[in-house]
């Protein structure tokens, strides 16, 4: 039997004729060799070439931003761009890559141990780092998947297998019934101690929509964690700056003032008394602006706020705040009296942001000189305790070196 | 004072650190443009071990006639020590933090004799 003429897709590699080969015999039906034909609308994938096309860019500051960012995905002409860790200034985010870990546990839950070890931490609330800016995504269901497949990953890789990370869970902000799903389906789990609006969400915390969620977390003594974040294409304020450093200082404090506004202003406190808020990564210097600039309007349009009893700055005193990114440059005055307006001993928690470029140590808290042991205590992690209801653990670590000091100590 | 050896000459490769241990002290030894740099490996911050990054070079802004901005540069005359924790900054030829005079790395002096790096501690 003679074999037929063949090709096997399988080994054949690809090529732009092959594809192309019934236009080929098209054309030569029509006889196109007859006449002229142009095309007046054609592309070709540029970002093949990106890295020769950044050599063009004149700007050698620019140059260096691009090679290091890349195109594309969260490239340099992306919304949000990678700024985080300083075009390369910060070296850990492309070197921990390659740190080697065993097999098990999860390399998640050995590389978090090594800088909670080191930094001295016994628990540590994770939060995800890209998926941050999922509210961003302009497809809301694919926030709600992305979320929801994530939260499960955590519980189910990370929560159950160590008791040192827990987890104030992802909420799919953009769509309030998914919110509330989240918190029935996830609320139980190992390991979660609440859950997580990432600022920058368009909708407002006062929404109807979200008053069977937040009644779901205080019912389960969960905390609501307000996690701030920035956000930079899609956001017409935000456009307005071109350096990351206006975006990322606006924009981590500024939807936190925004959502604890519209918290106060519909009398959030009056209606979830018993739900514990905490409000993440905005710094501190942003709440006594807010207390003094809303107790001001307060006293004369309370009418519009019927539902506080007190002033707007005697409930934020209730809140919980984390420590980082804590100002610290030049002004332990105002930083003093920052503590002391937002009762500090009792209502702040402190917060790392490890790895992220600016992350606080544990010793920016234990080494003010305002504070009195007992306070940094607290804040180092007495304050959490009560806020996320922590059954505690101690890092082996600390066992470990407890004991070496016990025994070392004379009889 | 006693001089410290760091290495032969050359055994740094251009661009590299050494870091050595001095008792207590952790001095970083930098090689840049075929000079060395020492510096403690401490920084003024939160306590990063600053020598540790990477050195790059600072940054400009061109601005042209009636404050027109015009584009960025790099200084290749002014290399930054970038501290790998936080990425502050500190001139390479003094130690001295770009944004506060006030805040410096700790130097040592550098002493090249007979083919070797001496640091003097
Ligand atoms: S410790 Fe060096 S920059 Fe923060």
């Amino acid at each position: 039997m003679d074999t037929l003429n063949y090709r096997d897709l399988s080994v054949e590699e690809f090529d732009t004729k092959t594809l192309l080969a019934h236009a080929a015999q098209q054309a030569k039906q029509r006889r196109y060799e007859d006449f002229l034909i142009v095309d007046v609308d054609a592309h070709h994938y540029e970002s093949d070439s990106f890295a020769e096309i950044v050599e063009y860019i004149e700007d050698p500051v620019m140059r260096q931003q691009a090679k290091y960012q890349g195109f594309g995905g969260t490239g340099i002409a992306s919304g949000p761009g990678s700024y985080q860790n300083l075009n390369g200034r910060l070296t850990r985010y492309p070197k921990v890559r390659g740190e080697k870990t065993p097999p098990t546990p999860h390399r998640d839950i050995t590389l978090t141990k090594r800088w909670m070890d080191s930094l001295g931490i016994d628990v540590g609330c994770m939060f995800p780092t890209p998926m941050l800016q999922l509210g961003t995504c302009p497809r809301i269901e694919v926030e709600v998947a992305l979320a929801r497949a994530y939260n499960r990953w955590l519980c189910e890789n990370v929560l159950a297998h160590e008791p040192r990370i827990r987890s104030t869970l992802y909420l799919p902000f953009r769509d309030p019934e998914a919110c509330y799903q989240m918190v029935q389906d996830f609320g139980d789990r190992k390991g979660v101690i609440g859950f997580t609006v990432v600022s920058p969400g368009k909708k407002g915390v006062h929404d109807n929509a979200f008053m069977k969620t937040w009644a779901a977390i205080e019912e389960r003594n969960l905390a609501l964690v307000f996690h701030g974040a920035y956000t930079w294409g899609g956001d017409q304020h935000a456009e307005l700056c071109n350096r990351f450093i206006a975006v990322h200082a606006l924009g981590f404090t500024w939807f936190n003032i925004l959502h604890m506004t519209n918290w106060l202003c519909n009398g959030m406190p009056e209606r979830f008394p018993k739900l514990r808020t905490c409000w993440i990564e905005s710094g501190l210097a942003w709440i006594p602006f807010l207390m003094q600039r809303l107790d001001n309007e307060w006293m004369m349009r309370s009418s519009e706020v019927p539902l506080l009893k007190r002033k707007p700055s005697d409930y934020m005193r209730e809140m919980y705040y984390s420590t980082q990114p804590m100002e610290m440059v030049d002004n332990k005055e105002a930083l003093e009296l920052t503590f002391k307006m937002i009762n500090a001993e009792t209502q702040l928690c402190y917060s790392s942001d490890y790895p992220h470029w600016d992350m606080d140590l544990p010793s920016t808290i234990y080494d003010l000189p305002f504070l009195t042991e007992a306070a940094k205590r607290n804040i180092l992690g007495g304050n959490a305790k009560r806020l996320f209801n922590l059954e505690p653990v101690v890092s082996e670590a600390k066992v470990k070196q407890l004991a070496e000091r016990n025994a070392a100590r004379p009889a | 004072m006693a001089d410290v050896l760091v290495c032969k000459d050359g055994e740094i490769a251009e661009g590299g650190v050494r870091v050595i241990q001095a008792g207590e002290v952790e001095i970083g030894v930098i090689r840049h443009d075929g000079k060395y740099y020492a510096y403690r490996n401490h920084c003024p911050h939160q306590g990063g071990p600053v020598c540790e990054g990477i050195r790059m070079p600072g940054v400009l802004d061109i601005i042209g006639e009636g404050g027109i901005f015009l584009q960025q540069d790099f200084d290749q005359k002014d290399i930054h020590i970038v501290c790998p924790w936080h990425s502050y900054e500190f001139h390479l030829e003094d130690g001295v933090n770009v944004c506060d005079k006030r805040i410096r790395l700790q130097k040592f002096k550098v002493v090249e004799k007979d083919g070797a790096v001496y640091i003097n501690v």
